[in-house]
């Protein structure tokens, strides 16, 4: 069986780990990534939202601090790829605004956007008429909103496409193989075995895989990350050109206690999501969730009924128990985690490829990385040794 | 208060607080809310979750020991709950089921036709039936004489926090049926599970309030205080309410200045 080998094995080429194989590769470091369908995921059926602001939960701290870090990541990062490959990075710096429905929807809005200011984070409460300003195809029913200057979205199939392209031209390698597991040698990670036979002996492996991620084999039970599947179902509707665009700005809505949100791309896209399931990986479009979203974008936006719908996809969010991803060190030597992104994935691409490349070039999980290693689950590799 | 076993549907329980699992912001805020809530039994929807999944709310129960009580929330007729409850019968190997079967998921409230005819069915059916429905004593009693297990009425709408609207109901509830009746839905803040309680009722089911509070572990271990406070208060028995004052220290044998 053919043996290759390279300095660092990436497992996955999903938007995280694509933008880590890209960093590396363009320092020069010699990567081969593996991956039987590179992009075609979760980085495909996600919606793209640069949210840090609009989706902060209660108690999530240090999610909030590496969410913020990787939005003002994402410019640079964006120019970077698009000056190498001369391909749209996909970023749409918009804005977002949040709106409420009902006197319910406008208290749980208030209350949100109050525990926003605590944190310091810039946000500005509107009344509905102020709301509908800026967008006005909005519902005339919509009863206030608040406006984040600060969160936008990518095209994330635009975003995939770039990464890929950057990775070849950065000299990595692409294997379109499926690794069946990681290679150890005692407790140390040696490279990943694919599908075919062949095997990747490599210094560094890299885990970027994302919703299967706990069931990685050659790792052991005791280090397997707690990440679960989270099913999201999402559509891709088209703006007709004469109601263009029918959206300025991402817009996430309160709808009768319903969440919804819809992200218009330039080119008369709007990507409306997203639902929330734990049925494993179970990836079917059901008909309720289709006509939740429709119903739901309808409720705040009524011109959804003159729109195409092009798409319904389902895909599965690599969730962690506390909602954050998992990061660098995995409890075997060698082979670093990059997973566990759950609903922010487009949004930590660049902060996780630079932290993870960081660590391999270092031998050293940089500060801002280190909340999030896996061993905050209580895994640990002690007893191995 | 080993003395003060709730048994219901067979099960006995030294907590008389009944968790539900929706809203919370993550698997780990919701682990740290049932364990700070002392639960010992708590609903999952069938629909919404994998049995077979590894990771999930289900492994959290296990871990702590929890009673998984499988509802049949998402569920708009009859026909569907009986569907959605044997389904969740195999999936869970449980006979229990909390049979919740709503008008429409704008009030969620129950709709009684639908109700009591599932209701009818999965008893016939050996199930162990828990009804979420209204707080209408007339068909509480029709639940009860259907044979469920336990009747939960609710105190107000599912997830409003608008705590008890008709205290009164729950009373006559309480006062007419020999199986446990716990108030399911509406809870707000701890006085509401504690009013609950002091009314008679013999648990309190609650999601909401817990998962979506700002510190749901620290709000998931004040109701669980205000249950048994509120059980306590009840058992205790509370003095009658009075027009007037009543000196609590005695006005005999004071100095006649």
């Amino acid at each position: 069986m053919p043996e290759h080998t390279s300095e660092v094995v990436v497992i996955g080429a999903g938007l995280i780990g694509l933008a880590t194989a890209w960093r590396l590769a363009a320092d020069g470091i010699q990567v081969t990534v593996c991956d039987p369908t590179p992009g075609s995921q979760t980085s495909t059926v996600a919606a793209g939202m640069l949210a840090p602001v609009t989706e902060v939960e209660y108690g999530e701290d240090d999610l909030l601090a590496l969410n913020l870090a990787s939005v003002a990541a994402w410019p640079t990062f964006a120019a970077e790829l698009e000056e190498l490959t001369g391909l749209p990075a996909g970023l749409h710096q918009t804005g977002t605004l949040s709106v409420a429905y009902d006197v319910d929807d406008a208290a749980a809005l208030r209350r949100l956007a109050d525990y926003q200011r605590r944190l310091g984070l810039d946000v500005e409460e509107l009344s509905g008429r102020d709301a509908r300003k800026r967008e006005p195809l909005l519902a005339a029913g919509v009863s206030g909103g608040v406006w984040v200057p600060g969160d936008h979205s990518v095209d994330n199939r635009q975003a995939v496409a770039a990464l890929l392209r950057a990775v070849e031209l950065s000299g990595a390698t692409v294997i379109r193989q499926r690794v069946s597991h990681v290679i150890t040698a005692g407790t140390t990670a040696a490279g990943v075995q694919l599908d075919n036979g062949d095997t990747v002996r490599a210094a560094h492996v890299i885990a970027a895989t994302g919703p299967w991620s706990s069931q990685l084999e050659g790792v052991p039970d005791e280090l397997r990350p707690p990440v679960r599947p989270v099913k999201g179902e999402v559509l891709r509707l088209r703006v007709p050109e004469a109601y263009r665009p029918a959206l300025k700005h991402t817009v996430r809505a309160t709808a009768r206690g319903f969440s919804v949100y819809l992200v218009p791309r330039p080119n008369g896209e709007l990507v409306v999501g997203a639902t929330t399931s734990e049925l494993g990986y179970d990836t079917r479009v059901l008909a309720g969730g289709v006509f939740t979203l429709l119903r739901d974008a309808r409720t705040v936006l009524p011109i959804t009924d003159e729109l195409e719908l092009v798409e319904s996809i389902a895909g599965l969010r690599p969730a962690t128990p506390d909602n954050a991803p998992i990061l660098g060190p995995s409890g075997l030597d060698g082979m670093l985690w990059a997973t566990g992104h759950y609903r922010n994935g487009v949004l930590l691409t660049p902060i996780t490829a630079q932290i993870i490349a960081d660590t391999v070039r270092t031998g050293v999980l940089p500060e801002l990385g280190k909340p999030f290693l896996g061993s905050r689950f209580g895994h640990s590799a002690e007893h191995l040794r | 208060m080993s003395d003060d076993t709730l048994l219901i549907a067979g099960r006995e329980l030294t907590s008389r607080l009944v968790m539900g699992t929706g809203g919370a912001p993550s698997l780990e805020v919701l682990e740290e809310a049932l364990v700070a809530s002392g639960t010992q039994l708590t609903t999952v929807a069938l629909r919404r979750l994998d049995p077979s999944q590894q990771g999930s709310v289900l492994d959290v129960l296990r871990k702590h020991d929890i009673a998984v009580l499988p509802n049949t929330a998402g569920c708009f007729t009859a026909g569907e709950a009986v569907l959605t409850a044997r389904l969740a019968r195999e999936a869970f190997h449980t006979d229990l089921i909390k049979l919740e079967v709503v008008a429409d998921d704008h009030t969620l409230l129950p709709d009684p036709v639908e109700l009591l005819d599932a209701a009818e069915q999965l008893v016939n059916d050996g199930f162990q039936v828990l009804a979420y429905t209204n707080d209408d004593p007339i068909l509480a009693r029709r639940l009860a004489q259907a044979g469920c297990a336990a009747v939960m009425p609710l105190g107000s709408p599912i997830g409003s926090g608008l705590g008890i609207r008709n205290p009164h109901n729950i009373s006559m509830i309480v006062d007419e049926l020999d199986v446990p009746v716990v108030l399911d839905a509406g809870i707000g803040t701890a006085s509401d599970a504690a009013l609950a309680m002091e009314l008679g009722c013999d648990a309190v089911l609650l999601a909401t309030a817990v998962t979506r509070a700002e510190h749901p572990a620290l709000m998931a271990a004040a109701m669980r205080d205000a249950v048994v406070a509120g059980r306590n208060a009840r058992r205790a028995g509370r003095i009658p309410k009075r027009y007037h004052a009543n000196p609590s220290s005695p006005l005999e044998g004071r100095a006649a200045l």
